[in-house]
């Protein structure tokens, strides 16, 4: 397990004993049941559209707040009532991941989907929750770049997109 | 009860019997002449919580072949009505998420094996939540019911590739249910959804657009009454319920929701679903694409 950055693997090590389907389906409702959204002094809604997860149906959003130890803390909210996987995903990758220096986060492979879930999942559920996983790579990898340059400013990611000619 | 059947009657469908409220599951909770089926896009969801003793069909893992692109064939149907505990005389109520579309999907796939003892109960899990209506974890365990299922039916409500190609050409009716610019060629895939691997966009020529969701009441997921679809789909688009139609969308799901609302609430004689739909059409060499609304 230690292809995974932080304590991910960990998350994935006591996902891979639950061989039963049912087993497997609890502990990640487990995982679900723990999702704590976005905290208000971060984001409120409506949440900026620069902070929604492409291609994700669940209507997940992302935040990554660099705190002053050069350590990244991830947040999440997931819009749609019925997106039990996108919160369950959005805990395994808090929790695996928060605290971690951000070019360290930026090394997580999309492909950890399928180790959480399994093929059990379709192709659209699959797609949409890597593109939770590329949603946090690409805020790590602002955040490390934010870092390298000692830019100042906001430390809330990802940015939006800075206006042409500034 | 009656009061409860009339709710259906009422709203104007040509065979209400293939809808059951919110209400009317409630009060058959306990009949054990029916089997609640629950199918969602969200395997997860099932685990968090479903209607007491109703039992869960994965549309990946329980209907698809899983070497091939192709359904379950008779024998592993009969296995999972085993494990469900449905015989040829239960009736089954589907519902799930997402406006009952992975429910009517299931429905489909039932009807291929000849299982039509099949109900919908509108509105799927959104309006039985909004209801604030009971949910349980509780896994019910069913003894084997020796399910005898006869080979299946690829030519009543199904279409394949070749037969939509003729039917094209000969100007049949097809209904496109994608979203407009999906149909348009403005995207390869539905918004918020990636792309499962289109090489071309557009249409199948001569279908007409309209989108799945259409039909349904999006406050509560249930579906629309009869006039207020006969005014989508006959009046609007012109579709003769008298004549053939086949409809499609990506990987045949959301059209087989359509293809309940044509077959089942709006009567049409005879509805096909083209199950390899975009993923196969936009992809195949040499056949016919139009393009724009």
């Amino acid at each position: 397990m230690s292809d995974y950055p932080g304590r991910l693997g960990e998350a994935i090590e006591t996902l891979s004993f639950a061989a039963d389907p049912a087993d497997r389906a609890d502990l990640l409702l487990s995982f679900a049941n723990r999702f704590r959204e976005v905290p208000p002094e971060v984001a409120r809604r409506p949440f900026p559209e620069i902070h929604r997860v492409p291609a994700c149906e669940s209507e997940a959003f992302a935040w990554g707040v660099l705190q002053d130890d050069g350590t990244l803390a991830l947040h999440f909210a997931v819009e749609n009532p019925s997106g039990v996987s996108a919160k369950a995903l959005a805990v395994i990758l808090d929790r695996g991941l928060s605290g971690l220096p951000p070019s360290e986060i930026a090394t997580v492979s999309p492909d950890i989907v399928y180790d959480i879930f399994r093929r059990d999942i379709s192709m659209g559920k699959g797609m949409g929750l890597m593109s939770m996983v590329r949603a946090v790579q690409t805020i790590a990898r602002q955040a490390a770049e934010a870092e390298a340059d000692g830019s100042q400013g906001a430390r809330i990611f990802p940015r939006p997109p800075e206006r042409p000619g500034r | 009860m009656e009061a409860v059947l009339k709710e259906i009657d009422v709203r104007g469908y040509a065979h209400p019997e293939a809808l059951v409220t919110t209400e009317w599951v409630h009060q058959n909770l306990n009949n054990t002449a029916i089997r609640l089926i629950e199918s969602n896009e969200d395997t997860l969801l099932y685990a968090s919580g479903h209607l007491p003793g109703a039992v869960h069909v994965d549309w990946t893992a329980d209907l698809n072949d899983p070497i091939r692109r192709d359904y379950i064939g008779p024998e592993a149907f009969s296995a999972l009505m085993d494990r469900l505990g449905v015989t040829p005389e239960t009736t089954v109520v589907f519902y799930g998420d997402r406006n009952n579309w992975w429910a009517c999907y299931a429905m489909w796939v039932f009807e291929l094996f000849g299982h039509t003892r099949a109900r919908i109960m509108d509105g799927g899990r959104l309006k039985w939540q909004k209801e604030g209506r009971p949910l349980t974890r509780e896994v019910p365990r069913f003894t084997a019911s020796g399910y005898n299922a006869p080979g299946r039916d690829d030519h009543t409500n199904r279409a394949f590739r070749d037969e939509v190609l003729a039917f094209a050409s000969a100007h049949g009716q097809l209904v496109d249910v994608r979203s407009p610019e999906e149909y348009s060629d403005q995207r390869l895939h539905m918004a918020d959804y990636p792309n499962e691997g289109a090489l071309r966009g557009g249409h199948i020529p001569g279908a007409k657009s309209v989108p799945w969701g259409r039909a349904v009441n999006p406050e509560d997921g249930s579906f629309k009454s009869g006039p207020e679809l006969r005014r989508i789909y006959v009046e609007e688009q012109g579709l003769l319920p008298n004549r053939e139609v086949i409809a499609y969308c990506r990987i045949g799901e959301r059209s087989a929701h359509t293809w309940f609302v044509l077959k089942y609430l709006l009567g049409f004689d005879r509805v096909r679903n083209y199950d390899g739909s975009w993923t196969e059409w936009g992809n195949s060499v040499g056949l016919p694409i139009e393009k724009g609304q």
